[in-house]
């Protein structure tokens, strides 16, 4: 991997896609900075990294709900990272979050606002030095708002389109904006819920997805490919027809 | 969910759990009535089943240590032998012992206190082990070692998971200059003839002997006897350009689903075993180590050729004294049968270890594999009985049908064990179907 996408910045590196982001990025011998609102549990975690790809790892504190927070963490980033990557998000539970206004604005702070405001300064930095690469991890839920999980998706919708602008802001200016857009992936945030196993992914599966998708330059993809051609009807149905579904 | 070991029988609807630290055990092991631990699941039979509580560690995989001067590494119980070997290979360092699969975890070695192809030089994974944190069954973690808790330290090597969940291990790694081994091959007409081969072998690092057991008569016991030594810079091939570590993976190859049953019959499996025997390419061989260790890991998956009732493994280890005559008994009534084995491996074994339900001791160990069906389990206690009159006793790793009997028979430190578990999980909240079933 070359020098320049190093080191490695993930935001929500608790998470599974993000440990696993971890591990891809690691192996291929780049340097890593993990954001988390605990750091400290990441310690074992820092420690495997090291021993096994014998790169340096690091953790750094970052409550995404904080504004304080954020603040601290980008005044604390020792480097402008090489590849900056967002796979913070919460789904949170539909039906609390209608009512519970805590509750819909932390679904939206993590899932929008925060990763949002985080990429939107990495990426001026970027610019000062005129290289580098931002990668962020939406939902194919943020395709289409659906009653089950609204929430969730219009967050996620507002930081497809987010990325989609900054790509086009950023294209011709040597920084390069990746948009990912998961299908069902085998996490502790599913954890729980059947689904259908052709349609999930592990969360490597994903990260060596990501980088692939990182290395070749592309613009947005779906991990698992085949959501992609099972969104594009979701997306193309006109509304009234859409909302009849049961989906 | 459904749960099997390798062998696929017996399958049991089991409550699992997949814990990723420390705190996530305890939870459980405070949740549960009773609980097993889980590694990758490559035991053969139902030692790593529980239906109120299968703990699943494999996500437990963090390398927390390594001492290149020493090649002492502390891991967590759930990383695989595949991963040891990914990371510190190319630094040089290779597990101590091995089984002949790379994908059992540290955790199940320890459990099983696996043997491989050197215990009669280097004894079983336990000897190679300097520390072990374990959670016990009040939900407190504990250190063992030689000095520290040493009675929990032994019992839990060859403990089956019975003494608590193993968290992290502490053990030392073999330094090796290449991947490669250097291989040397013979070809035997009998068993005496076998016998002597590995009696001859005894010197190298490693050696085992494939046995043709659908051969009758004169042919009883003949095979292919192997020998190995981890190669040397020396030993490079010129096409290797002086790079030690440069063995491409080896991919791997999935049988895709289980092929009908009938497809294994005396006269497919007589076929197989003859034209492996005459396949094996006698004299020295620069092999890779997965070639040399692993060539069944070359099949993943390959379990499923036994069908979908599944399949048995029976090890047995015979004490030298009367082992010729105990393996002519044995390999006379499984040829008889010709419903036998597709696998037959025969190793010589060293000195007990220090677990007391450890399993090999100096003696000659036999593996045999069988379809899992009522005719082949009543030739399976019928060699039961043979191993009993011996003075042998059976691999309870491979274990998926035995009885109390054999067990209290086979391990005469049984009562040191148990002494060992009054003391640290007097109610037996750690048990398994297999535990259940032998009376453990
Ligand atoms: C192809 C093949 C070849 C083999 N060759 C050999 C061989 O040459 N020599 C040999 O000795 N064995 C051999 N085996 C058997 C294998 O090495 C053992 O069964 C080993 O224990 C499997 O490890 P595992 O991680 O899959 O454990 P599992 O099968 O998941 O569990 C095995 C036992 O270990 C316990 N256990 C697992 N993890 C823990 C933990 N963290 N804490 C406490 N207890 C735990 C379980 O409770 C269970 O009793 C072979 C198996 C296969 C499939």
């Amino acid at each position: 991997m070359s020098a320049d996408l190093s080191p490695v910045l993930i935001v929500g590196a608790t998470s599974d896609i993000g440990l696993a982001l971890a591990h891809e990025y690691a192996k291929r011998g780049a340097a890593l900075i993990l954001a988390a609102r605990q750091p400290d549990r990441l310690e074992a975690d820092l420690l495997d990294l090291q021993n096994r790809y014998g790169v340096s790892a690091r953790s750094i504190a970052l409550d995404l709900l904080d504004a304080d927070s954020r603040a601290r963490f980008l005044d604390a980033l020792p480097v402008v990272p090489g590849t900056v990557i967002s796979v913070a998000g919460l789904l949170g539970e539909q039906e609390r979050s209608e009512s519970d206004a805590a509750l819909a604005e932390a679904v939206m702070t993590t899932n929008y606002v925060a990763p949002a405001l985080i990429l939107s300064a990495l990426a001026n930095r970027m610019l000062g030095r005129g290289s580098g690469t931002i990668i962020g991890v939406s939902s194919v839920a943020g395709d289409r708002g659906r009653a089950s999980n609204y929430l969730y998706g219009s967050a996620k919708a507002g930081f497809s389109a987010f990325l989609s602008g900054l790509r086009a802001r950023l294209r011709a200016r040597g920084i390069h904006v990746l948009t990912v857009k998961p299908g069902f992936v085998d996490t502790r945030m599913t954890s729980g819920m059947k689904l259908p196993a052709v349609l999930t992914a592990s969360p490597t599966q994903v990260a060596q997805e990501i980088v692939r998708a990182h290395l070749g330059r592309r613009s947005v993809i779906y991990t698992l490919g085949r959501w992609r051609w099972i969104m594009l009807p979701i997306r193309l149905l006109p509304e009234p027809l859409f909302m009849r579904l049961k989906f | 969910m459904m749960l099997s070991g390798w062998g696929n029988y017996p399958r049991v609807d089991c409550a699992v759990l997949r814990p990723r630290d420390t705190e996530q055990v305890t939870d459980a092991i405070g949740a549960r009535p009773t609980l097993i631990a889980r590694g990758a699941g490559r035991s053969y039979g139902d030692a790593a089943l529980n239906r109120a509580a299968t703990v699943v560690v494999t996500r437990l995989n963090r390398i927390a240590s390594f001492d290149p001067s020493s090649g002492v590494v502390t891991c967590e119980a759930g990383t695989t032998l595949d991963e040891l070997i990914e990371v510190f290979l190319p630094r040089g360092w290779f597990p101590w012992v091995t089984p002949g699969t790379r994908f059992v975890t540290v955790g199940g070695a320890i459990a099983s206190d696996v043997h491989g192809k050197n215990h009669h030089l280097d004894g079983t994974f336990g000897r190679h082990v300097i520390s072990i944190d374990l959670a016990l069954a009040d939900g407190s973690v504990v250190r063992c070692s030689d000095n520290e808790n040493p009675d929990l330290f032994a019992a839990t090597q060859g403990g089956m998971g019975l003494t608590g969940v193993i968290l992290r291990a502490t053990f030392r790694l073999r330094p090796v200059e290449t991947d490669l081994v250097v291989q040397h091959t013979t070809r035997t007409q009998d068993l005496s003839q076998t016998l002597q081969a590995l009696e001859d072998a005894s010197e190298a690092t490693y050696s085992v002997a494939w046995v043709d057991c659908l051969a009758r008569g004169p042919a009883l016991g003949r095979g292919v006897v192997y020998r190995g030594e981890h190669a040397t810079l020396g030993d490079l091939p010129p096409d290797r350009g002086g790079r030690p570590y440069g063995t491409a993976s080896i991919r791997s190859r999935t049988v895709p689903v289980s092929p009908p049953s009938f497809a294994l019959n005396r006269y497919s499996m007589g076929a197989l075993n003859a034209v492996y025997y005459r396949r094996a390419k006698t004299g020295r061989a620069l092999v890779s180590y997965q070639t040399f260790f692993y060539p069944l890991d070359a099949l993943l998956r390959w379990n499923r050729i036994y069908g979908r009732q599944g399949f048995v493994q029976h090890q047995c280890v015979l004490p030298l004294a009367s082992c010729a005559e105990a393996l002519r008994e044995l390999l006379t009534m499984i040829a008889a049968r010709g419903t036998g084995s597709f696998l037959a491996v025969l190793k010589l074994c060293g000195e007990e270890a220090r677990g007391p339900l450890s399993f090999p001791f100096r003696g000659y160990t036999l593996a045999l594999d069988f379809q899992a069906t009522a005719g082949n389990f009543s030739l399976l206690t019928e060699l039961d009985d043979v191993v009993a009159a011996h003075g042998g006793r059976l691999y309870l790793a491979k274990d998926a049908r035995g009885g109390a009997g054999l067990l209290r028979d086979g391990y005469p430190r049984l009562d040191e064990f148990s002494r060992t578990r009054d003391r640290y999980d007097p109610r037996r909240r750690f048990r398994s179907v297999q535990s259940e079933r032998l009376g453990l």
